[in-house]
């Protein structure tokens, strides 16, 4: 079998004297949906956090296409390929929607993510674009901090949670996206509370508990059973 | 619940040991006119001066978190004031000390009023103004010699105290005790209910605003308490030198500048920071003054280092080593274990 | 009348000067939130980087700038990213404290190298160049050059903030510093572009303070805080706020000279404190969102 594209290795993060994850490994192929479920505080953004080098894993380590990146600074990782739209979707508020997008694409690999794609795919995005950030809705907000993502052309995109607190026929408008994303031969790592959405959107599935791996699988194979049992721990 | 119970402690073993120290040294200080010679007094006299005006300011930053860089302004404030009571109205100069801490911090409340309404770092250099403004009154001062400043008269001096060695032996018994009672004045409110806010403040600013504390209304307190100490040091300091001027009066160099060196040096937000902060400033300006400007270039450069290396200053660092304390301050969290240890109101 | 007209002129004028001190300041509490005191020993050392330049080159002081405004900002690269990026955090006191000890370490480094001796770059024929406005109301050409060219300081600087590359990624740093990583921005890069920019600011500023007049190590506090009330008065984070503070520090420094010599000082420190009393937000305070 082929290397994966992403491979998390056995990593322990802490916040201080805080752990937050406890040997986490996580595998992504190429154009690969991943989702990663779990309750709140079980490690998911810090997972997410630690693979975009926000933070730094204190064991183990993470291999990008076979490099490690453990130790590089977040505004090296986003230039091997990585990027991350957080949760909370943080659009910078002194900036326009279209600057939002344009520093998205500061540190641009080639590929095929450009200002007119993203308008294609979110064509409320364009009509917007020279109001401030901070005027859009929070559905708008998210499909721009996903535009401001891919315009530096990521082969890994990492979404923290696109659906939190949005109405579901915002997020199911926000999903319908998404296989446009992976059609362009991206891989994808969804950050869920959702776990029905989750595990239509993915083809792999990870449960954290308490900052520890509880089950892993594919999404079809699956039961309920087991996964509300990895989820909640009982 | 947890099988822990807390209780707190006021005082450490090191800190019994310590009062039973600072007890042997003040006596052994408050004799020093019976061993030391003249320029050994105006040396100790001048340190507790900067023992006092440092603790204050540690006191104003460390602790408040207003970092004033504009204290000069009390200093002078105090010094004129006592040139003026004394040459103008008459007044005996150890009242006049007296007279200028009510005063300066009668006028710390306008002051803060202004100068409150600028967020961190601005409220340093906003503070900085101020002092300038004092600066440029008292050069308009024309009885109390303009720009040039003025020199006590000799009649007044005399008043004080028949013979030179009696005036300097009051002074000096007056500058300790005036940094006795500054220090005393502080530990007292820092162990105080307003001391454990001021903690917090200090630990956590954010945090003491959401528990509701008055911040403000401490920060205020602590400006105005710090002004009333700041000015009557300052009165006491041009009492020695005997002459006073706008620009030695309000001089940002030696009242803050060095003030914070020594503040930084000993170990900012520490009660013992100062103390130990002057005695290495002294021991500096001893060696290597005849460097002249670049002896300040050092000491700029010192400061540096140890603001990005050992941030919490010298008394930081053996404090952490090897647990130390001089003064029962930080109340201790002495963790016994129990059993069935109940909640306690 | 007239007498007053060219008593508030000059006022107008020397506020440029302000204008650019503030600038400078402004420009790097925006990005950073770092207030640095050595602002105004920088200014003084831009004044004395421009007196070496043209005694050593036999530039003016005007051409001096294609020298003194790079190597400032090269040294206000260096002096970020080598020294103050360590001080930011959470934490008021280590940024105010270590740009404290700079600016000591300056002034006597200064007073070492150079005395206490004032200095004045000179200009040449321009220095006594004037232009009659009207009747009885002459500008001299040194000042109009002067303010002419901080007009054109803060416009350059408005469009690098809104309108470059750069400009987006100081405004997004400043909002928010981990998101900004995540865009490939090095936020140790882009604080010290932007104390680069800051010193460039202080570099133009120093030549025109030391073509006016004497200079000597001990007068950059003076500066920073003119610099200082004139953001205050401006109005936090807004660029032609600066401007305007500047010149009305001006005005009352040059109003409060002509009342009575003693007074141009406190004059300008009053203005500044009776704006602080009724409107402590500045005049023209930036509108957030
Ligand atoms: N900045 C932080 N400092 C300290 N602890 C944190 C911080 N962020 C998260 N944590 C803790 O780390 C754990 C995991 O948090 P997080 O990864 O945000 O969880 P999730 O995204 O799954 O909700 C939680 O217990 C949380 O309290
Ligand atoms: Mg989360």
């Amino acid at each position: 079998m082929a290397s994966p594209l992403l491979d998390v290795r056995a990593i322990d993060a802490f916040y201080g004297d805080f752990q937050a994850l406890f040997g986490v490994s996580l595998r992504v192929n190429a154009g690969e949906v991943v989702a990663v479920i779990g309750a709140n505080g079980a490690g998911k953004s810090t997972l997410l956090k630690t693979i975009a080098g926000l933070m730094h894993p204190r064991g183990g380590d993470v291999l990008f296409g076979g490099e490690a990146i453990g130790n590089a600074a977040a505004f090296d990782v986003v230039r091997h390929g990585i990027a991350l739209v957080p949760e909370g979707r943080r659009l910078f508020p002194s900036l326009t929607v279209e600057e939002n997008l344009l520093i998205g694409g500061q540190s641009r690999r080639p590929g095929p993510w450009t200002l007119q794609r993203i308008y294609d795919l979110f064509p409320i995005l364009a009509e917007r674009r020279h109001l401030p950030s901070t005027s859009l809705s929070g559905g708008q907000q998210q499909m721009a901090a996903i535009g401001r993502a891919l315009m530096s052309n990521p082969r890994l995109l990492l979404c923290d949670e696109i659906s939190l607190g949005l109405a579901p026929i915002i997020v199911r408008e926000i999903y319908a996206r998404l296989p446009k994303i992976v059609a362009e031969g991206l891989s994808l790592i969804i950050v869920e509370q959702d776990i029905a959405q989750a595990l239509k959107a993915s083809a792999q599935v990870y449960c954290l508990q308490e900052g520890r791996i509880a089950l892993q699988g594919a999404a079809r194979e699956l039961t309920r059973e087991s996964i509300s049992a990895a989820y909640f721990g009982v | 619940m947890s099988q822990i119970a807390s209780k707190v402690e006021h005082s450490t073993r090191s800190s019994r040991i310590g009062i039973v120290l600072i007890l042997a040294t003040l006596a052994v200080l408050a004799l020093a006119p019976f061993w030391g010679d003249r320029q050994t007094l105006r040396l100790l006299a001048e340190m507790y001066a900067f023992v006092a005006l440092a603790s204050l300011w540690n006191l104003l930053a460390g602790y408040a978190g207003l970092v004033s860089v504009g204290q000069q302004a009390f200093v002078g404030f105090g010094g004129y004031l006592l040139f003026w009571l004394v040459i103008v109205a008459g007044v005996h100069p150890l009242v006049a000390i007296l007279i200028a801490g009510p005063v300066a911090a009668i006028i710390a409340v306008p002051v803060a009023a202004l100068t409150f309404r600028l967020r961190g770092a601005y409220f340093a250099i906003g503070t900085w103004v101020v002092a300038e403004v004092f600066r440029l009154l008292a050069s308009q001062i024309s009885v109390l010699g303009g720009g040039s400043g003025i020199s006590l008269p000799a009649a007044m001096v005399i008043s004080m105290a028949p013979t030179r060695q009696a005036r300097e032996f009051e002074i000096y018994w007056l500058a300790l005790a005036l940094t006795v009672i500054v220090l005393a004045a502080i530990v007292a409110l820092l162990r105080s209910r307003h001391g454990l806010a001021l903690t917090a403040i200090r630990d956590n600013e954010l945090a003491a605003q959401s528990n509701g504390i008055g911040v403000m209304r401490i920060k205020l307190i602590i400006y105005v308490l710090v002004a009333f100490g700041t000015s009557m040091v300052g009165a006491l300091i041009f009492l020695q030198k005997l002459r006073i001027s706008p620009d030695t009066a309000f001089s940002v160099n030696d009242w803050t500048a060095f003030v914070i060196f020594i503040t930084v040096i000993g170990g900012i937000g520490r009660i013992e920071g100062p103390i130990i902060g002057t005695i290495i400033f002294f021991a500096m300006r001893q060696t290597l003054s005849d460097l002249g400007s670049l002896y300040l270039l050092i000491m700029g450069a010192v400061a540096i280092v140890v603001m990005l290396w050992a941030p919490k200053g010298l008394w930081g660092l053996i404090a952490e080593r090897y647990g130390w304390q001089a003064l029962p301050l930080q109340r201790r969290l002495v963790l016994t274990p129990k059993e069935n240890a109940g909640r306690k109101p | 009348m007239t007498e007053w007209l060219n008593v508030i002129l000059q006022g107008v004028l020397i506020g440029g000067l302000y204008a650019m001190f503030a600038a400078g300041l402004s420009l790097i509490f925006g990005v950073m939130r770092l207030v640095n005191i050595a602002h105004g020993d920088l200014i003084v050392l831009a004044a004395y980087v421009a007196l070496m330049v043209t005694q050593t080159l036999g530039l003016d002081p005007l051409t001096s700038l294609l020298l003194v405004v790079p190597a400032m900002a090269l040294i206000g690269y260096a002096l970020q990213r080598l020294l103050l990026n360590r001080t930011l955090g959470d934490d008021l006191l280590p940024p105010l404290l270590v740009t404290f000890g700079l600016s000591i370490i300056i002034q006597n480094g200064l007073l070492e190298l150079f005395t206490a001796d004032s200095r004045k770059l000179q200009a040449g024929a321009i220095e006594v160049q004037t232009f009659q406005m009207m009747e009885g109301v002459w500008v001299g050409a040194l000042p109009l050059i002067q303010f002419i060219v901080a007009v054109a300081v803060i416009a350059g600087l408005q469009m690098l903030f809104y309108r470059t590359a750069l400009g987006r990624a100081f405004r997004a740093t400043s909002d928010d510093q981990a998101v900004a990583q995540l865009m490939g921005l090095d936020t140790r890069h882009v604080f010290a572009m932007a104390m680069a920019l800051s010193l460039a600011v202080v570099a133009i500023a120093g030549v025109f303070l030391a073509v006016r007049a004497n200079f000597d190590p001990s007068i950059g506090p003076a500066r920073l805080i003119f610099g200082f009330e004139a953001v205050i008065i401006g109005g936090l984070g807004s660029m032609w706020g600066t401007l305007a503070g500047g010149v009305i520090l001006g005005v009352s420094q040059a109003v409060g000279a002509q009342i009575d010599p003693g007074w141009q000082l406190l004059a300008g420190h009053l203005a500044f404190l009776a704006i602080l009393a009724v409107r402590p937000q500045g005049l023209f305070p930036k509108v957030s969102g």
